[in-house]
């Protein structure tokens, strides 16, 4: 990996090698530092009174990295044992930068005091820089750096492949050198993004210290306050899961939240939907089958007359999360003993969930699922939910997808969410609700949720399904 | 000298006043661990022996701690006054939940010894109204001592009684632990004698018959013993008979026999109780009417005699004629009784009339194996370590006995039906098709025919659990899941991390003489199953569709085609075929990986490299002494050109089916049929044949086979791998030629992966084959990952065994979920 910064004469510089002063580095020699990850190497490829360059080489152990983390677990993949680190400007290269360059960072130089707060005219080049060129621009040119960004092919060889994410960047602009070595040691690991595999908590707090100055003005500072909370690793899977659920927009752009949310989150109305139908069945024991997270779990336990919510969960880590999301451990005993949260499966008979009467649950609640289910799945499924469980009653809400048309940022055909086996028009959803509903002795009502289009429907579509011999 | 007889696993109560003795006594007989005193919970409690003030919760810890003793079938000795009916009320109820018989001893000695001891201990402040007050307590409370529960109660009344007494344990009725066996375990005879002979004949046990010609005896030349699991008796022709025989044979040391419901009703009609009398209890009494007094008296005391149920073998096996969970294996009380006559009833009855039983042995969790009868079953099958032997011989099905320890059954058919089925023989077990979460999740274990018992951990599953409902195919048709592969032992050499040597060497250790190598595709694995009728699915190795509906279908399509044109249906005498292969190309399924990963790592490598290469130059120009890391540089451009060229081999444009090449390289299973135990060059002759067909289809599998006693051969193997890996190839996996091998550490690696140099590059980085890199990864764990390898072999097999023989979908899903649980343990992902 490697970094060079590059000095030209000028008024405020007359002599271009002053720049070894500035960095505290001496221009004839070559030093070699030990760094996080490896070791760096200093050395000035050209030293002229007209023109100074300093290269910064950084050779990053790829295997002693995983071996120092042998204990930790998480994430144990190829990806950790092979990877970029060793080539692309990463957030590496930022912990290298500031070992290497502390004292510049830190705008001092008894040598040449003057020099310090100096305008002077640099360049900066990165061969492979994490982040496409847009990015970069973004990030570099409100700071007053004039941008050359040029993406790398991923493989010239195989052009149908076209560019690959990283870029090969040259920034220049007139400013002191300890605010572009700030620059650069905090928006690079901004444009390495939640890849942190390796930078501890400290190096959190350090890069917004760095920032003093010129982030708060700094028009992406949202993003890049953003992307530092990737730092902490745990916190990332939880918000992108957190924030995939706000499935309004697909969540390849909610990952970067560059859609702005609707005024009334879909979300929030469909829970209000959802919920009125489960008031109105006046359950003791209500079932969120696919709680995810427990946002639902935390309005039904606050429902009167409901002696028992469980939260059923395929995954292990969602179902953690909730049980810190909704408090669990803070809760009173007797608030903890109406709530239960399983690791359950759809497509599997669930013994603690069978059955009708006493022992069986008033109300299940499927919200946002069926559509995460495949096609050919669904029949055992609804078999399961609608035979095996065979609630009182059954909420089941699901995409209307002839409302995405009115989702501009959505391709045409796309579905909401990746993981979408189906989206289904009105009348797909009808058909469906009205043979489950004939199979299984349910009667069944469509009702739309969010605001209804005149052509195209509303964005969600509710079904309530209520078991013949059940009726409230 | 008193002798006081209590049972191995018991509760033994000690009655007593302050003062009586009761500690010296029990430390005196019993281990200290094995006695629980009131004192000292007190202490541990509140830090004082005689506080009394923490008497409530202390007896509740010595209740907790009775309790968990019982529950693990510990003799526990309790040391407390207990002379007030409620506190003993307690401790037998403990003993009743547990199932272990109370015994009460009660010492007794003169007041005066007692107020005299308690005035030498000074902790003890309390005067001898105390003492006199538990003893009217005591007194009052001995005549009812057996009516509250106490199945055997000693009284010691004097100083010198209680100074002489001695303990005897006596083992239970049903404690056979230190019987072995070999036992031939028969299922329920219910009077079919003429098929009980035939069957006792074909075990090999010699009949002794009378001078009428009836059998009264039957022995094994080499002392096999039988174990009848009950229900001798009723429903078939010749009840007395089948009672003669058995009778014989038990009281000669020759049998051992459990009751059956039947037993246990015929002794109440004979003991001259009043019972209904149906289900073919009259037949037996109208045939016991022609017998001799004698011989009705003789049967009275035999069904009366019988003890429900037996521990044998070390407690590795128990017989009862309904079955017994875990908990009440080896205790006696009444509804350990209860359910080992009747099952686990809750006395609700089905649409026949009959009582409704509970499949205990799904729930069944134990290491004993537990052989029963009473629902008669259509064959006999493993359920959990757990196995019924009645397959309704009276009905006309068959008598069926099980060798034990051999675990072979030994079945004669019915001569003819003796009587009609109230319900049908098979009783509506679960739907096949529906999985039920318990058929996955927890810890469980399963039984492999190849290695025993597999047990799988709970996290796994619950990892696993997502994967397979998330994305997994219809659990109907994923019926295998292709095991990890270990690589072989890490090479010493300079230059490899893997050389051909080390398989080679891995399989001479093992007992191996000749092994295959077989070119490893450079593609992904697949599972394909293929109906006749050109139907199917094509599967990964975790699970997913491999292709999307339309690809498969077509795929699916021209396989079943080729597949009839080498006349395989009738060749294998199938409708249905599993094949093990490997698609190509890799980035038809890995498209996203390859460019997303490795041809990312690779276009970073490539920018970033060369520009450092000249910066370099440019520095050192200047006269700087750089010439180390330059050469380093240099070295690490080279090195992510071959990581780029490797990759590259992978990659080659699809376009629906057109393109997409499979190599399939065994076949796993048909209708009836497994094929591991056919060497490996048939499994090829199957794929060559496939090749001829549709060259353009399937692709060839280059092979060698090898005998790795011959240093000639190996080098040539060596060599076939250097050549395959040197032109781009991936590299090469050894298996023993014949297939699935058993040597004499058990069962063989069924085969280990030789991976080429090149290739590792993707795996363990561009810049692996530095020396310094390759000496620090050549500390290498296989150890792990070949465990895996086998376990997950054997699961495969055994899902495989029981598609094959028409098994329900939960039988097999459980091993198919077992394997993907096995995958996602923490194993280092570049072995």
């Amino acid at each position: 990996m490697l970094l060079t910064i590059t000095a030209d004469q000028s008024e405020s510089l007359g002599d271009a090698s002053d720049l070894g002063h500035l960095l505290h580095k001496h221009p004839e020699r070559v030093q070699q530092f030990d760094v996080f990850g490896g070791s760096a190497t200093v050395f000035y490829p050209e030293v002229t009174p007209e023109r100074c360059s300093v290269a910064l080489v950084l050779e990053i152990d790829p295997i002693g990295l995983v071996r120092g983390r042998s204990r930790n677990r998480e994430g144990f993949s190829l990806a950790q044992y092979v990877n970029d680190r060793p080539y692309a400007a990463t957030s590496l290269l930022a912990v290298a930068l500031g070992k290497v360059f502390r004292t510049a960072l830190g705008a001092r130089c008894d040598a040449r005091p003057e020099l310090v707060e100096a305008a002077l005219p640099l360049t900066v080049e990165m061969p492979a820089v994490p982040g496409g060129a847009t990015l970069v621009e973004q990030l570099f040119a409100p700071l007053g750096w004039t941008v050359d960004a040029r993406p790398v092919p991923l493989d010239p060889t195989i052009p149908a492949w076209g560019d690959s994410t990283y870029s090969q960047v040259r920034l220049t602009g007139t400013l002191p050198l300890h605010a572009a070595l700030n620059h650069l040691y905090v928006l690079i690991p901004v444009l390495d993004n939640g890849k942190h595999y390796w930078v501890g908590p400290d190096e959190v707090e350090k890069l917004v210290r760095a920032g003093s100055g010129w982030l708060g003005s700094h028009p992406q500072r949202e993003l890049i306050s953003r992307r530092y909370l990737a730092h902490q690793r745990g916190m990332v899977d939880e918000a992108r899961t957190r924030l995939a659920e706000l499935d309004d927009s697909p969540t390849g752009a909610t990952e970067d939240g560059e859609f702005p949310a609707p005024a009334r989150p879909l979300v929030a109305q469909r829970h209000d939907a959802v919920l009125e139908q489960v008031e109105r069945a006046r359950p003791a024991s209500v079932v969120d089958l696919g709680c995810g997270q427990g946002a639902l779990l935390r309005r039904l336990l606050t429902m009167q007359g409901v002696q028992r919510v469980v939260g059923t969960e395929v995954s292990d880590h969602a179902l953690t999360v909730a049980a810190k999301r909704l408090h669990v451990d803070g809760m009173t005993e007797r608030q903890a003993d109406r709530l239960d949260l399983w690791l359950s499966s759809l497509q599997y008979q669930d013994d603690r969930l069978r059955g009708t009467g006493a022992k069986g649950f008033d109300v299940a609640v499927l919200m946002e699922v069926i559509e995460h289910i495949d096609a050919s799945r669904l029949p055992a499924v609804s078999g399961n939910i609608f035979g095996f469980m065979a609630p009182r009653v059954v909420v089941v809400t699901t995409p209307n997808a002839e409302h995405n048309v009115l989702y501009p940022q959505l391709a045409a055909g796309a579905m909401r969410h990746p993981d979408h086996r189906f989206e289904w028009t009105r009348q797909e959803f009808a058909t469906w609700c009205s043979g489950v509903g004939e199979r299984h002795d349910y009667t069944v009502e469509i009702l739309p949720i969010g605001s209804v289009d005149p052509d195209h429907g509303a964005p969600t579509q509710m079904a309530v399904f209520t078991r013949t011999d059940g009726a409230a | 000298m008193t002798t006081l007889q209590i049972p191995q696993v018991s509760l033994v109560v000690l009655v007593g006043t302050s003062g009586s003795g009761k500690s010296t006594f029990a430390g005196k007989h019993f281990l200290p661990t094995e006695v629980v005193s009131s004192d000292h919970c007190r202490g541990l409690v509140s830090d004082d022996d005689n506080d009394q003030s923490a008497t409530k919760d202390a007896f509740d810890l010595l209740h907790y701690i009775v309790g968990k003793r019982l529950q693990r079938g510990l003799l526990t000795v309790v040391d407390a006054t207990n002379v007030q009916p409620m506190a003993r009320r307690a401790l037998v109820a403990l003993a009743k939940e547990y199932d272990v018989l109370p015994t009460a001893v009660v010492l007794d000695p003169p007041q005066a010894v007692s107020v005299e001891r308690n005035a030498l201990r000074p902790d003890r402040d309390f005067g001898a109204s105390v003492v006199r007050r538990q003893h009217d307590q005591l007194r009052r409370s001995l005549k009812g001592l057996r009516r509250e529960g106490f199945r055997n109660v000693h009284v010691l009344g004097s100083v010198e009684e209680i100074e002489a007494a001695r303990f005897e344990r006596t083992r239970l009725h049903n404690d056979l632990r230190h019987e072995t066996g070999p036992f031939d375990v028969i299922g329920d005879v219910h009077g079919c004698r003429e098929e009980l002979e035939t069957l006792l004949q074909r075990l090999g046990h010699d009949l002794v018959r009378d001078t009428h010609g009836r059998s009264v005896d039957a022995e094994h030349p080499e002392g096999r013993r039988v174990i009848f699991v009950g229900d001798l008796v009723d429903r078939g022709p010749d009840s007395p008979g089948v009672l003669r025989l058995a009778m014989g044979m038990v009281e000669a040391g020759h049998a051992l026999c459990v009751s059956g419901n039947h037993e246990a009703k015929l002794a109440r009609v004979l003991g001259g109780k009043k019972v209904t009398v149906s289900h073919g209890l009259q037949e037996t009494l109208d045939q016991l009417d022609n017998e001799s007094d004698e011989f009705r008296r003789r049967a009275t005391a035999f069904v009366d005699g019988l003890i429900a149920h037996y521990v044998l073998d070390d407690g590795r096996l128990v017989v009862a004629h309904a079955g017994l969970k875990e908990s009440y294996h080896g205790r006696a009380s009444g509804r350990v009784r209860a359910f080992a006559l009747y099952g686990d009833t809750s006395g609700e009855t089905d649409e026949f009339g009959l009582p409704v039983r509970y499949p205990w042995a799904d729930d069944y969790r134990g290491t004993a194996t537990v052989l029963y009868g009473h629902t008669p079953v259509p064959e006999p099958e493993w359920v959990n370590n757990t196995m019924c032997l009645d397959t309704g011989c009276v009905f006309g099905g068959s008598l069926t006995a099980l060798r034990y320890p051999e675990r072979e059954v030994v079945q004669v058919p019915a001569a003819e039906t003796y009587y009609e089925p109230v319900r049908p023989l098979a009783p509506p077990a679960r739907d096949p098709d529906v999985l039920n979460l318990d058929d996955v999740l927890g810890p469980r274990i399963i039984e492999t025919e190849h290695l025993g018992r597999v047990s799988l951990r709970e996290e796994s599953a619950a990892g696993a659990i997502e994967v397979m409902s998330r994305f997994a195919i219809d659990p109907a048709r994923l019926v295998y899941l292709p095991p990890t592969m270990s690589p072989c032992d890490t090479s010493p050499s300079e230059e490899h991390l893997e050389h051909p040597v080390e398989a080679f060497a891995h399989f001479r250790k093992v007992g191996v003489t000749q092994v295959i190598c077989e070119e490893k595709h450079m593609g992904s694995r697949a599972v394909i199953s293929v109906d006749r009728e050109a139907g199917g699915v094509i599967h990964t190795r975790t699970g997913r569709a491999f292709f999307d509906d339309d690809v498969s279908a077509r795929l699916l399509a021209n396989i079943a085609e080729s597949l009839t044109s080498i006349g395989i249906w009738d060749e294998l005498n199938t409708d249905w075929i599993l094949l093990d292969a490997e698609i190509m190309p890799w980035s038809a399924k890995a498209g996203d990986l390859i460019r997303d990963q490795y041809a990312a790592v690779g276009a970073a490598a490539r920018a970033a490299l060369p520009a450092t290469m000249s910066v370099l130059e440019t520095a050192g120009a200047r006269g700087l002494d750089l010439a180390e890391l330059t050469a380093r540089t240099g070295r690490r451009t080279t090195d992510a050109e071959a990581y780029v060229a490797a990759y590259r081999h992978y990659v080659w444009d699809v376009d629906g089916v057109d393109g997409i090449r499979i190599a399939p390289f065994q076949v796993l299973a048909t209708d009836g049929s497994t094929y591991e135990e056919r060497d490996h060059l048939w499994h090829l002759g199957v794929a060559d044949r496939l090749v001829t067909q549709a060259p353009a289809l399937f692709a060839p599998t280059r092979r060698l086979v090898v005998e790795v006693d011959d240093a000639t051969s190996v080098e040539a193997g060596a060599a076939w791998w250097s050549d395959l890996t040197e032109a781009g190839g991936e590299g090469m996996v050894v298996k023993p030629l014949r297939n699935l091998t058993r040597g004499p550490k058990g069962l063989v690696q069924p085969g280990v992966k030789v991976r080429g140099r090149e290739y590792l590059r993707i795996i363990y980085g561009p810049d692996y084959t530095t020396p310094a890199n390759l000496s620090r990864l050549r500390n290498r764990n296989l150890g792990h990952k070949r465990s895996m390898a086998l376990r997950e072999y054997a699961l495969g097999l055994e899902a495989l065994r029981r598609v094959a023989g028409g098994e329900p979908t939960w039988r097999v899903h459980e091993c198919v979920f077992a394997i993907l649980a096995m995958e996602s343990e923490p194993v280092d992902p570049r072995l």
